[in-house]
């Protein structure tokens, strides 16, 4: 067996076995249904939660727009006066009172709400919203103006977009190619975060159990750190596949059980909130698959396979470098920001600049910057990238991570030798020329 | 003799610090070499560099007449002195791990791992982990993954700090065994009195300088002075203190530190080239009985000592 598979099969043996690897690979697929289950009951049950509005309606106009929900009851007091029903919602602890000075038509200040509670901002702007629109209704009216013959007037458009070579996509186009982006930038920086910082470990382990020397004594420093890399990363593909098949499995068993609709608890993360509005319409959802159907599916997979082990090996060279020059993980902090900055800027201008225009300047130019590169070429791949952009991108990729590689290197072959001392950025730059 | 091992003019700089400054040394076939100086001479680097851990400024080092390459390391074996083994890793594993690096299929690796198991009596704890031993008992572990792929050249950094005496002797007689078999070995430590009766060829460093070497009984003969110990029962009081007074006249006479079970005189006088030992043994016979006379070989500690001071 040649060195280099020899060092792989250590690594990932030692990861996959160590208890908190465990533990974590079979507890964290638990704790993150549990987590989703308990908070898409919880946010059904406050949906659930029911309250009663009084209102009292001094100018008398507003008798039609509140209508009763399976939330809100209206309670109409208007007739027994402002004290009697201020009193009676305290006493009940109602949810709130709403007074409408009679002068509303043309006072800008004649709403109040009083309740002990602030009110929600969803309700405010329901409120609101009532109360406009009535109003404009009554304006409308008093010009002289037919509501129905209005109504019938409005028209409502949708763009069709097409590119010169007949192809179609569409609003939901963009917002699945931007989901397929998001999906796998925000996968490669948890990657990267995760599996980066045990390679880090790995390299400190090896340095406070001082075997470095021995090893070191056998191996070069760069099949070490190259197999610390590829064995780590071979673990954490298997705690990937662990957990998503765990995770699949518990969410299945999980809403057959309790009923929990799971695209319910995607209202946890915000970006995917749509996706529950999609998923209750089937028709949506046969528009989504052909979607997917029309994204340049080879070029995603490959660009993601180049950008995604470019990007993690590029990182988690740095990684490896920061676990040699330092004693222990309590000085790593400082050298920590050269690695978060890149991935934070990248998550940014991927799900800002990206999104909001895919081939603008900033996301060009973020998108050919090899640290920044990854994530945001990934994010943009969907939409259909120039071949010379994703060449001189995946070129640098390449070109910094050989780079990363030897100055790594270099500051291994000295680091994990160098005991007792907390290195400086300006010490680390000596080394480079020993 | 041919040599092993040579290092030819090895310069080493870190920065503005000088580690080693045109260290040259040859380690002749099947001798024990001992590579000493105080801490921080440079030892470690010179043997990091022979190791391809770090790479020389200038200098250069064959291993049997070659250039050192890659493939060298299957040859040596090192045992540094910041001992260490995976904490939370089977004793079994780790050897066979640590031996498959060198270069041991792995069947091989564990067929001889078993011997050296069963020859130091700890078969039982191939399947416990580092973390379960006590540091002595680690310490046989590493010895055993230092020597396992039999290479020519072994090198021991501090060889027997951290072993108890009798572990320590153990090791030393494996040592010897395993010289009597063909290999080479370098032992590097500061303590110098811990090698100097198993070592044939020495080389002092100092400052990342080399001080002295060569072969180490024609070193101690440059250095021996005609200087004895002498103890004895005087029996005569007034004709020895007169003696003696003649006596400091001509050499140099000094009390001499060594242990009797009486009370006798004891007393170190450097004849340097005047007179020989027989002579002097023969008037001390007069004046009473003379218990000890012994010759005060230099130790390479004083050695060094004075060679230090002559640089100065």
């Amino acid at each position: 067996m040649s060195i280099l598979s020899l060092i792989i099969r250590r690594e990932y043996v030692a990861r996959v076995r160590n208890k908190s690897f465990l533990i974590m690979t079979f507890l964290s697929p638990l704790i993150a249904v549990g987590m989703i289950s308990l908070i898409s009951y919880l946010t059904q049950l406050n949906g659930e939660d029911k309250r009663t509005v009084v209102i009292v309606d001094d100018s008398r106009l507003f008798d039609t727009v509140f209508v009763n929900t399976d939330q809100t009851t209206y309670l109409d007091l208007t007739k027994e006066g402002m004290e009697t029903a201020k009193k009676l919602a305290k006493d009940e602890s109602y949810y709130g009172l709403i007074y409408i000075n009679k002068d509303v038509k043309t006072s800008d200040n004649a709403l109040t709400f009083y309740g002990d509670e602030s009110p929600s901002y969803d309700f405010i702007t329901d409120i609101e919203k009532k109360i406009e629109k009535k109003l404009e209704n009554e304006r409308l009216i008093a010009q002289g103006i037919d509501l129905v013959i209005l109504e019938n007037a409005k028209a409502s458009v949708s763009l069709n977009v097409e590119n010169f070579s007949g192809e179609q996509s569409s609003k939901m186009s963009n917002w699945v190619k931007a989901a397929f982006g998001g999906g796998a930038g925000y996968l490669l920086m948890m990657f990267i975060i995760i599996y980066g910082n045990m390679v880090m470990r790995s390299v400190i382990e090896e340095k406070t159990n001082r075997i470095i020397e021995v090893i070191i004594s056998s191996v070069k420093p760069f099949q070490l750190m190259l197999g610390k890399i590829l064995g780590t990363t071979l673990a954490g593909i298997t705690q990937f596949v662990i957990w998503v098949l765990i995770g699949s499995i518990l969410l299945v068993v999980l809403s057959s059980i309790f009923g929990i609709d799971p695209s319910a608890a995607s209202e946890v993360n915000p970006l995917s909130s749509q996706v529950k509005d999609i998923s209750s319409d089937p028709s949506l959802v046969v528009e989504i698959l052909e979607e997917i159907k029309k994204l340049p599916l080879l070029q995603l997979v490959i660009g993601f396979f180049i950008y995604f082990v470019g990007g993690y090996f590029l990182y988690s060279s740095i990684y490896a470098a920061i676990g040699a020059a330092v004693d222990n993980e309590t000085d790593t902090q400082q050298f920590m920001l050269p690695i978060i900055m890149p991935l934070m800027l990248a998550i940014y201008v991927g799900f800002f600049s990206v999104i909001d225009n895919p081939h603008g300047t900033v996301a060009t130019i973020f998108s050919i910057i090899p640290l920044t590169s990854p994530i945001v070429m990934l994010m943009r791949i969907p939409f259909d990238v120039p071949g010379w952009q994703i060449a001189i991108s995946v070129t640098l990729l390449i070109l910094s991570f050989v780079g990363t590689v030897w100055f790594g290197s270099k500051i291994y072959r000295v680091g994990i030798l160098m005991y007792g001392k907390k290195p400086t950025y300006k010490e680390i730059f000596k080394w480079l020329k020993y | 003799m041919t040599a092993l091992l040579e290092a030819v003019e090895i310069s080493k700089r870190f920065g503005e610090f000088t580690a080693l400054n045109n260290v040259s040394i040859s380690v002749p076939k099947g001798s024990i070499f001992g590579l000493l100086g105080p801490n921080g001479a440079g030892k470690t680097t010179l043997i990091r560099i022979i190791n391809q851990i770090t790479m020389p400024d200038q200098g250069n080092v064959t291993l049997d007449g070659a250039p050192l390459e890659q493939h060298h390391i299957q040859d040596i074996g090192y045992m540094p002195e910041e001992r260490g083994l995976y904490k939370s890793m089977k004793v079994g594993e780790q050897v066979l791990y640590l031996a498959q690096l060198k270069g041991l299929d792995k069947k091989e690796a564990s067929k001889r791992a078993k011997y050296w198991f069963d020859k130091l009596d700890i078969g039982d704890w191939w399947n416990k982990k580092i973390q379960e031993l006590s540091k002595g008992q680690a310490q046989k572990i590493q010895f055993i993954v230092t020597i396992m792929h039999q290479p020519k050249l072994l090198i021991f950094d501090e060889p027997f700090s951290g072993f108890d005496p009798i572990n320590a002797n153990l090791i030393k007689d494996e040592i010897l065994q395993l010289r009597e078999e063909g290999a080479t070995i370098i032992f590097s430590t500061h303590r110098m009195e811990s090698v100097e009766e198993l070592c044939d060829h020495i080389a002092l460093i100092n400052k990342s300088q080399k001080i002295l070497d060569g072969e180490i009984n024609a070193i101690k003969r440059q250095y021996q002075n005609n200087t004895f110990d002498i103890g004895v029962k005087v029996t005569d009081e007034v004709a020895y203190k007169s003696f003696l007074g003649d006596l400091s006249n001509t050499y140099n006479v000094s009390k001499a530190q060594f242990k009797t079970l009486g009370n006798e005189e004891k007393l170190r006088i450097e004849m340097g080239s005047k007179g020989s030992p027989n002579e002097l043994l023969s008037k001390f016979k007069l004046f009473g009985q003379v218990s000890h006379f012994v010759e005060v070989i230099p130790s390479v500690n004083d050695i060094f000592i004075q060679t230090v001071n002559q640089n100065k």
